[in-house]
């Protein structure tokens, strides 16, 4: 019996990474749920828009290496070149936007009709990322790696069962509650936000109260922009950049979203971790948790692991599929078109 | 009915097309790329019938296409005794007291009253459930995967002949649609793309992993072919004849009759199924459905069960997906989990229905060639593209090798372009709906 020893195992290989893999989905799940509010459609270009956003931060990231401009090998690198990954996605989702979406929001077409569009686009920007910056891994993360390691932990507090903090993982959280709070801020106190939502709400109101949807719908390009940046190159910080991963999140996002509450961006945030924690519960190995809990001779001799990792994807869509069976508008009540 | 010349025009340019590739490229890569056309134009007519005919958007073609695939295995590979021997019992068995489960808390689910305490059992039934069906799995399936784990370590097949996994595959993909169906149609548009995005992901990922049912990421090859193969045509006397008298290698002559007999049997498939669906699409059930597709709440008020037609058409159009699945596991004579991704296997197929013309069966078919030949001449033409660019580097640059080895990646913004060309000036395709 030795309770410490399991929760310190809980949290280094579970509520740890959940926790930082749930600020990234939450991150991406905002902006997909900010682009069905506003724009009113699913936006399947998604992952490869927010690996597009991370290709360019990697890129500066190593400009910025190579002429040695550092944060003092403490925080990574990646983060001075945020803002220059957030502006080149501004500028290209205006691009996209005023080639592809507004003539369809012209001719009022249905919300499939973009939904396809934005097929199309993810076809050029998966091409275009693999074009600049190839299929195979890249790490761009420099910096401290960890705030503290097994070794210093153990040292600390003379436990059995170590427990590490990546720093990546340490950003990764801190920076999504900043950019969590900043947004809801802004949605509620802003003057643009407020007109955004009340866009959300009821378009025709909104339109007859004199709020320019074109306003609206470029400062959600804008908002999304930044959020899809923060969250790929967290992501990548985190895992590394491969462009095929990046696609492969669009399942737990869109899941994150829909679980939450399309159109909620609470629900979204919610969403996000529901989602990060299932998986990493369900396809997390037990044993040495309950081996800790459990007096010796009762130790459990198999894996105690419900599924294998490999089906981290049919867990997101369990819980996806439970809660479109039980509650159909997510977790708060998102709205349906 | 008047034969519509624009169109007959259209497929005869597509026709002309492939001649010149014969001509200039070769024989052979023409035929390839004119087999796996006729797949995808039977891939194309399943999602037209759930996109063109019902409305319904389907990104899990890919996970259909792979269920169909299996078929292919499961029906055509001679089975393994040992394997058989060594867990076929226990595997059955758990897959049994899992399908039970399911069943079980189904039927829980519709008997008891709805509160908590139901809550409570369905959860209890399912965690027993899953803890004794691991029990027999587990272990069953290790056996399995430990029998010479080289060449086999699965189960096998049954040994029939491949041409029977064409429909079975079908019966699968329906399976598979059908569950899905349950659960996301009824519910906003939207919601049964997300589904079936995560079903198609699932099915890969079991696909691999599950190396007991068709040998995971090791691939199953030599699945045996409907088609004698090349290298069993070249000791022929009247195949070396004909090589003579073509002035053509053996080989090659051996490899083009090959391709040619597959070329005959996906035309006779395609040609059924176009019949099937054209006279599906003029018959009553075919105008209901698009009075469902046009205008869902008048269907409604006339009566119309949109969600059940919505399901029967659904698995329809996933079982055809699931057919041409089968058939291309059977042309390339083996299954890799691997090499199943989404762009290339839903993506692309929904580029071709558009293009070609969402709602019209010929549509699907012309969109399904053009846009395959695009998928394969563009990686010739971005890399003839680049090396033009590139003429004037250093030989050894970095640029020069990365820009070289990107030309492949210049079909996926080729088939981006052409969708979005598309959708803004033609949104009705090169085929419209009548």
């Amino acid at each position: 019996m030795d309770i410490l020893s399991a929760l310190v195992t809980l949290t280094n290989f579970v509520m740890i990474p959940a926790f930082a893999y749930g600020s990234q989905l939450a991150l991406g799940a905002l902006g997909i749920t900010l682009i069905y509010s506003i724009l009113r459609f699913s936006h399947f270009a998604h992952g490869d828009v927010m690996a597009f956003g991370t290709m360019v931060v990697i890129f500066t990231t190593w400009g910025l290496q190579a002429a040695g401009i550092t944060l003092g090998g403490v925080l990574p690198t990646a983060l001075l070149a945020i803002p220059v990954g957030i502006a080149a996605m501004v500028v290209y989702l205006l691009t996209v936007d005023r080639l592809v979406y507004r003539f369809f929001r012209q001719v009022k077409a249905k919300p499939l009709t973009f939904v396809m569009a934005s097929l199309g686009v993810m076809f050029i920007t998966n091409g275009l990322t693999r074009l600049f910056i190839g299929t195979s891994e890249r790490r761009f993360e420099d910096g401290a790696r960890f705030i503290f390691t097994v070794r210093e932990f153990r040292e600390w507090t003379g436990l059995a069962e170590g427990l590490a903090l990546r720093s990546a993982q340490a950003i990764t959280i801190v920076a999504a509650l900043l950019v969590m709070v900043a947004l809801f801020w802004f949605l509620t106190r802003t003057k643009s936000g407020k007109s955004m939502r009340a866009y959300s709400d009821n378009e025709d109101l909104a339109l007859l109260s004199g709020i320019n949807p074109e306003r609206v719908v470029t400062i959600t390009w804008v908002i999304v922009a930044s959020l899809v940046v923060i969250a790929g190159t967290l992501y990548g910080l985190d895992k590394g950049f491969r462009p095929i991963n990046y696609f492969q999140l669009l399942l737990p996002m869109f899941a994150a979203a829909i679980v939450g509450g399309l159109g909620s961006p609470i629900g979204a945030i919610v969403g996000g971790y529901v989602v990060a924690f299932s998986e990493m519960g369900i396809t997390y190995a037990w044993r040495r948790f309950f081996a800790h809990l459990l007096p010796e001779d009762m130790a459990p001799d198999s894996m105690l692991q419900l599924l294998p990792v490999d089906y981290k994807f049919a867990v997101t869509f369990a819980i996806l599929v439970i809660v479109l069976i039980f509650r159909p508008t997510g977790i708060f009540r998102g709205k349906s078109i | 009915m008047s034969v519509n010349w624009r169109n007959v025009g259209l497929f005869a340019a597509m026709g002309v097309v492939l001649l010149l590739t014969a001509a200039f490229q070769s024989w052979q890569l023409a035929l390839t790329i004119l087999n796996m056309s006729l797949i995808s134009a039977i891939m194309a007519l399943g999602v037209n019938m759930q996109w063109g005919y019902a409305g319904l958007f389907n990104v899990g073609i890919m996970g259909f296409t792979a269920v169909g695939g299996v078929a292919a295995v499961l029906i055509a590979m001679p089975p393994v005794p040992e394997a058989w021997a060594a867990g076929g019992f226990g595997a059955m068995l758990g897959l049994m007291l899992g399908v039970a489960t399911i069943l079980a808390a189904v039927a829980v689910y519709k008997r008891m009253a709805p509160g908590r305490m139901r809550g409570l059992v369905i959860f209890a039934v399912i965690v027993v459930g899953w803890v004794v069906a691991r029990f027999f799995f587990a272990p069953a399936t290790q056996a399995i995967q430990a029998v010479n784990p080289a060449s086999e370590g699965y189960l096998g097949g049954l040994g029939l002949p491949v041409i029977l996994a064409w429909p079975v595959g079908a019966v699968f993909a329906a399976g598979a649609a059908w569950i899905v169906g349950k659960v996301s149609l009824g519910l906003r548009s939207d919601y049964l793309a997300i589904a079936t995005l995560g079903i198609s992901e699932i099915i890969i990922a079991i696909l691999k992993h599950e190396r007991w049912l068709a040998r995971g990421v090791n691939n199953v090859t030599g699945i045996p072919r409907p088609v004698t193969r090349p290298v069993d045509l070249q000791p022929l006397p009247w195949v070396q004849e004909l090589a003579v008298r073509l002035g053509w290698t053996v080989s090659e002559t051996a490899a083009i009759l090959s391709a040619l007999g597959y070329a005959a049997l996906f035309t006779i498939v395609l040609a059924i199924l176009i019949w099937l669906s054209e006279k599906a699409l003029n018959s009553p059930w075919g105008r209901m459905m698009r009075a469902i597709r046009d205008n869902e709440v008048a269907a409604r008020a006339m009566g119309k069960d949109v969600t059940r037609r919505h399901l029967n058409i659904f698995v329809l159009g996933s079982a055809v997906c699931g057919l041409a699945g089968a058939m291309m596991v059977s042309m390339d004579g083996q299954l890799t989990p691997g090499s199943y991704e989404p762009l290339r296997f839903t993506f692309l197929i929904w580029v071709m229905v558009i293009v070609g013309g969402s709602g019209n069966n010929w549509g699907s078919v012309l969109g399904a060639f053009v846009i395959w030949f695009l998928w394969v001449q563009v990686e010739p033409a971005g890399r003839w593209l680049m090396e033009t660019v590139t003429a004037n580097m250093d030989v050894g640059s970095d640029l020069r090798r990365h820009l070289l080895d990107s030309a492949a990646y210049m079909r996926l913004l080729t088939m981006g372009v052409a969708l979005l060309l598309v959708l803004r000036f033609s949104p009705r395709g090169l085929i419209p709906e009548r």
